[in-house]
């Protein structure tokens, strides 16, 4: 017993000398750092990933206290960038969120493969033999090299073999960006709601013949699109973000549902008690779905409304909201 | 003599790094340029030479008298890691420059096998004081050497045509063998 607590007490009592003697050095060898670098390293999300271009979170506070840029965090997004521009004492600069998106809509059931692979199970691998084993060259492998790069756990893979992401979770990192040998994950801002889920660019009916669930160039959301924001080009549409307004009128005309949108319910026009009827609001509405006589009030169709707000914007009066 | 006889055979015929095979993590992670190499080399050399005298203290007048002999590599360990922490606030003091390019391995000296190597070779070898320091002073020159002469052929390696599978850690792996046949040669020395 004796002999244990001698060691104890010897070993403690050496490290507490050492304790000792380092908490002297730390006050003697104290080296001012700028104290702004402890702060900004404080509301940094400490994820270390990297995607601001500087090695961690410390680098990147150490280079902010520098000058550098205070809105590359992709991670911690504007809320992060403004409590960083706060500490610097300089205005924020405005970021809008931008969010991965896989750009297939081919899993398995939709779209077949050319050969059996038996390799290694990564998509890079994959892509190596032949280029890939999927029919469309455009396609996702499915192989998950984008969900096994992911480290915030906003990719999984479906059952149809395809990548689903999580975009609450998704921090724009650019990883399964870089990940994926096809180059079909893109970055697209999160306000972007609408999306054409394809990248095929080979004609039609090629298309038809290997994908169900492909862009096959018809033109049909050009034609449906009020705003002239989605046009097909290559035979591929592609939509124009800084003219769409997520109204989904392409979604609900695309005949192989290759165009997406992620709004639940929409808010849908309503005119206040101020209408006048001067029917500006009846001729801006794409759609047709505002009805009303010369100085009578309107009324909107919520079943027609495809929340595009374009009333609201033409309105003279300002009455029209949307609920 | 003695005490030339030490400080020879460490650098040169028991070299840590080249004949002993000890302390190949910062060789290996520490030596693309020389300059980083030189102050691995010199924060090492300081840590070694102290660490040998203060572990033969501690050794000698603390673990003996207390018949606490089997609590050593703990010991040591402890000694080694609170000094590598005061090398370290000395040199972001003194030179933030070389603590930026030491980055990681300044503080991964606690677990360089070559501190608590030498410690523990100085013990065995039943030297006295002195004799400590000075083989653990020499053993880190030998250390700085060998580390200095990797990154030099390193530095040339980075500009010459290798093939494509030896790129990197396999040439370097390579030259550091050869490195250590060529050490070999100072065996008949003494």
């Amino acid at each position: 017993m004796i002999r244990v607590i001698t060691a104890i007490s010897i070993l403690g009592g050496i490290g507490a000398l050492f304790g000792a003697l380092l908490a002297y050095a730390a006050k003697r060898f104290a080296v001012e750092t700028d104290p702004r670098v402890d702060q900004l390293l404080g509301v940094l999300p400490g994820a270390n990933c990297g995607a601001c271009g500087y090695p961690g979170c410390s680098g990147y506070a150490a280079a902010i206290a520098q000058g550098a840029p205070t809105n590359l965090c992709p991670v911690g997004g504007a809320s992060v960038a403004a409590k960083v521009a706060e500490i610097m004492g300089v205005a924020a600069d405005t970021m809008e969120r931008q969010v991965a998106t896989v750009y297939c809509r081919g899993g398995k059931a939709e779209c077949g493969t050319r050969f059996q692979y038996d390799g290694i199970p990564t998509c890079k691998a994959a892509q190596a033999v032949g280029g890939g084993d999927k029919l469309c060259t455009y396609g996702c492998l499915g192989y998950g090299d984008c969900f096994r790069a992911c480290t915030f756990d906003a990719i999984h893979m479906d059952e149809n073999g395809l990548p689903v992401i999580d975009e609450d979770k998704c921090t724009g990192c650019k990883r399964c960006v870089l990940a994926c040998p096809r180059n079909i994950i893109g970055m697209r801002p999160a306000s972007a709601l609408v999306q054409v889920r394809c990248l095929s660019e080979a004609k039609g009916r090629d298309v038809r013949a290997i994908c169900s669930a492909g862009c096959i160039g018809c033109g049909l959301c050009e034609k449906a699109c009020p705003f002239d924001a989605i046009h097909v080009h290559n035979n591929l549409a592609s939509i124009d973000y800084s003219k769409c307004r997520n109204c989904g009128l392409c979604v609900s005309k695309c005949p192989t549902k290759v165009i997406v949108e992620q709004l639940g319910t929409r808010p849908k026009a309503v005119i206040g008690d101020d209408c006048v009827g001067c029917t500006v609001c009846k001729k801006a509405c794409p759609v047709g779905a505002i009805s009303g006589e010369l100085k009578a009030k309107h009324v909107v169709d919520p079943d027609k409304c495809v929340s595009c707000k374009l009333c609201v914007e033409k309105c003279p009066k300002k009455t029209i909201t949307m609920q | 003599m003695n005490l030339l006889i030490i400080f020879i055979g460490a650098i040169l015929i028991n070299n840590f790094v080249l004949s002993r095979t000890i302390g190949i993590c910062p060789f290996l992670g520490v030596s693309k340029q020389v300059e980083t190499a030189t102050g691995m080399g010199l924060a090492v050399t300081f840590v070694m030479t102290v660490a040998s005298a203060v572990t033969w203290v501690v050794q000698t007048y603390v673990l003996e008298r207390f018949g606490l002999v089997y609590l050593q590599t703990v010991a040591f360990i402890l000694v080694i890691a609170a000094l590598v922490q005061f090398v370290e606030m000395v040199i972001l003091k003194s030179s933030p420059t070389l603590y930026q390019a030491l980055g990681v391995y300044l503080p991964l000296i606690t677990t360089n096998c070559a501190v608590l190597g030498v410690t523990i070779l100085n013990i065995d070898s039943k030297y006295n004081l002195l004799e400590s320091m000075v083989h653990g002073f020499a053993a880190a020159l030998g250390f700085t050497l060998a580390i200095v002469i990797f990154a030099g052929i390193r530095e040339r390696l980075a500009l010459a045509d290798i093939p494509k599978p030896f790129e990197g850690f396999p040439i370097a792996l390579i030259t550091a063998s050869l490195l250590s046949i060529a050490f070999l040669g100072f065996q008949g020395l003494l």
